[in-house]
């Protein structure tokens, strides 16, 4: 009985060195949760020689998804970066920490207008990173966009052409603006008449699938795809077939922006990194590799022409003006996901 | 003298606590507390999160994913008997490259698998364009239900094959060798002797194709364009999405107990206790 005790507390104990032991001693480490495909990443190798740092990069593929990690503290992060309704959550929670401005000097080239928006009003916990919003990719050899509405998810004579998003928030998004209510609203009525918006929808939908939306569209495979701006622009430029649409209705506008974590050990580090990204020379590696529309007031004098002509990358004024900023639903999120369930087991 | 060997297994026995018993047992704890339970300090017992889970939006789920997992189960054991079948039956020399054959796909990774399949069943994928080339209409096959069972029957067929040619390898000649002595012709002898001795590894193949392939989530999300979303959809909806683990790890013990309880009923049809090929 001894003999077996000992031989299971040594195999334990054999098990938490091998959990603990993997730490590298002396150079500093920073860990950083971002998106999948969401940063040049020759930038973290840069950074790494620059500062004698270790870079960790973990990426995410939901917002969601990052929350569960961060609020269950299996890993620690030293940098996340996220959309503006989590950020909201975060801070609610006091998940994130509040910054320190003076390491970050590059903040001078953030554009006002991604200031002061209601996640994080005093700007005190984020920076901005990209922003995009919501719309359709369409492939103009078939689809008339004329239009320029939601309806044109709706139209019948594109059956089995149509994909749309396998996120509830933005696929639900469509649905109310096309009604003409609020992207954040809680009334259960407006919700219902969405819901069966989007049950009467289903016949017509190829897939309901993220990221994959525009390999299909450059193959041609489909008409018409709920996508992020981002997306839409990295497709036109691989098929000059496809266009982007922002439909008149008004549409989403997200920013995404960079917050340090609560538990983060390296809080300084975090900072110096932040500061990296906002330079104008970062932000227009991240550009060519991300395609989303820059907060960066001096990149985007420099970027190409024809990033500038398109529609999915500057988008247009009376279009933002249009845009509606999605909200952390709080208790309020069950009445999202009880009908998307119900559209999804139909 | 005391066999000590035993003490070899203790790495597993721990293996076993830490990765297996474990967790189990952290589900079935989610599974009857309430989302507000924080630590073991406040501590909320409920069935509340069974409940949930039996009313018609969520049993029409389940039911959809016994459905094609069992769609998926038995045209993988029509397929994969006869192949089975002619690998015992093929000459040594042929039958480890069979064999091999088999298991070869599995060395990839089953996600790369079925991205392949995409572009294989697409609109204007390689099986499209080869009927275009024949002259005949395109049809619809990708983020279909047919290409989700056809994802899972290809995903699943070796753990079929492999139990099943496992019995019949091990059959004993003598027993074939004697039906044939007592005037059998092939139909009786295969009917009356090796279907019957083969059992236990039809029903493990039941067993490892089933299981996988009712709580599968990647293959309809990829070849199915989640339209038809099943169990382990919801339950990874449930988990990442919402937060609401309580919930998901109810539905995760729902599940487990149907699926102890099909295997109880699948053991009782296999009578022959001392077959080769059973895996439980």
């Amino acid at each position: 009985m001894k003999r077996k005790l000992i031989a299971v507390t040594f195999i334990a104990i054999l098990i938490l060195i091998a959990a603990t032991g993997c730490k590298s001693e002396g150079k500093q480490t920073l860990s950083i949760l971002n998106y999948d495909i969401y940063m040049d990443k020759s930038l973290l190798s840069e950074f790494e020689k620059a500062n004698n740092v270790t870079i960790k990069y973990d990426t995410y593929s939901t917002p969601e998804e990052m929350y569960i990690k961060v609020k269950s503290g299996a890993s620690k992060y030293d940098l996340i970066i996220s959309g503006e309704y989590m950020i909201e959550r975060l801070i609610r929670e006091k998940l994130i920490n509040k910054l320190n401005f003076d390491n970050i000097p590059n903040y001078k080239y953030i554009g006002e207008d991604f200031k002061n928006h209601v996640y994080d009003p005093d700007n005190e916990y984020s920076v901005p990173y990209f922003w995009g919003t919501l719309g359709i990719l369409y492939n103009k050899k078939t689809v008339d966009a004329s239009s320029d509405s939601w309806a044109m998810l709706w139209d019948e004579s594109h059956a089995q052409k149509i994909i749309m998003m396998d996120s509830q928030r933005d696929s639900f998004a469509a649905a109310l603006k096309l009604l003409g209510y609020s992207i954040n609203t809680v009334d259960e009525k407006e919700l219902d008449e969405a819901k069966d918006l989007l049950i009467q929808q289903r016949p017509l939908v190829m897939a309901y699938i993220t990221d994959g939306a525009p390999d299909i569209m450059i193959n041609e495979e489909a008409d018409m795809a709920l996508v992020w701006s981002g997306e839409a622009v990295s497709a036109m430029a691989e098929n000059e077939n496809l266009d982007f649409v922002i439909p008149k209705e008004g549409s989403n506008i997200w920013i995404d922006a960079m917050v340090v974590p609560a538990n983060s050990e390296n809080q300084e580090m975090a900072e110096r990194f932040i500061d990296f990204l906002c330079s104008t020379e970062a932000t227009l590696r991240n550009i060519n590799e991300v395609w989303y529309s820059t907060v960066h007031t001096e990149a985007i004098k420099l970027v190409d022409e024809e990033l500038l002509n398109n529609p999915a990358f500057n988008i247009p004024k009376e279009d933002i003006d249009k845009m509606e900023m999605l909200r952390d639903p709080k208790e309020f999120i069950g009445l999202y996901t009880e009908r998307w369930t119900e559209l999804m087991a139909q | 003298m005391k066999d000590r060997t035993k003490y070899f297994a203790y790495p597993y026995v721990v293996w076993i606590f830490i990765f297996i018993a474990l967790p189990a047992f952290l589900v079935l704890l989610y599974s009857v507390t309430t989302k507000e339970s924080n630590g073991l300090t406040t501590i909320h017992f409920t069935w509340e999160n069974f409940k949930n889970f039996f009313q018609p939006l969520y049993l029409n789920i389940l039911w959809d994913s016994i459905y094609l997992a069992a769609i998926s189960t038995i045209i993988c054991l029509m397929l994969g008997y006869p192949a089975a079948y002619i690998i015992s039956k093929a000459h040594i020399s042929k039958r480890n490259t069979l064999l091999f054959m088999c298991i070869l796909p599995m060395w990839m990774n089953m996600l790369l698998r079925t991205y392949a399949w995409m572009t294989i069943l697409g609109n204007n994928g390689i099986l499209n364009n080869i009927f275009a080339f024949l002259g005949l209409p395109k049809v619809n096959m990708l983020y279909t239900r047919g290409a989700t069972i056809m994802g899972m029957v290809y995903n699943f067929i070796p753990f079929m094959i492999l139990p099943i040619y496992t019995a019949l390898s091990k059959m004993d000649k003598a027993v074939l060798e004697a039906a044939d002595d007592l005037g059998a012709n092939k139909r009786t002898k295969f009917i009356k002797v090796i279907l019957p001795l083969s059992m236990p590894g039809v029903i493990s193949g039941i067993i490892m194709v089933f299981m996988p392939a009712v709580s599968t989530f990647i293959i309809p999300q990829l070849l199915g364009g989640n339209k038809s979303m099943m169990i382990g959809n919801l339950v990874e909806k449930l988990f990442i999405l919402n937060g609401d683990w309580n919930f998901g790890s109810a539905i995760s013990i729902v599940m487990m107990v149907i699926i102890l309880l099909s295997m109880s009923i699948m053991n009782k049809f296999d009578v022959d206790k001392e077959g080769g090929a059973r895996l439980w």
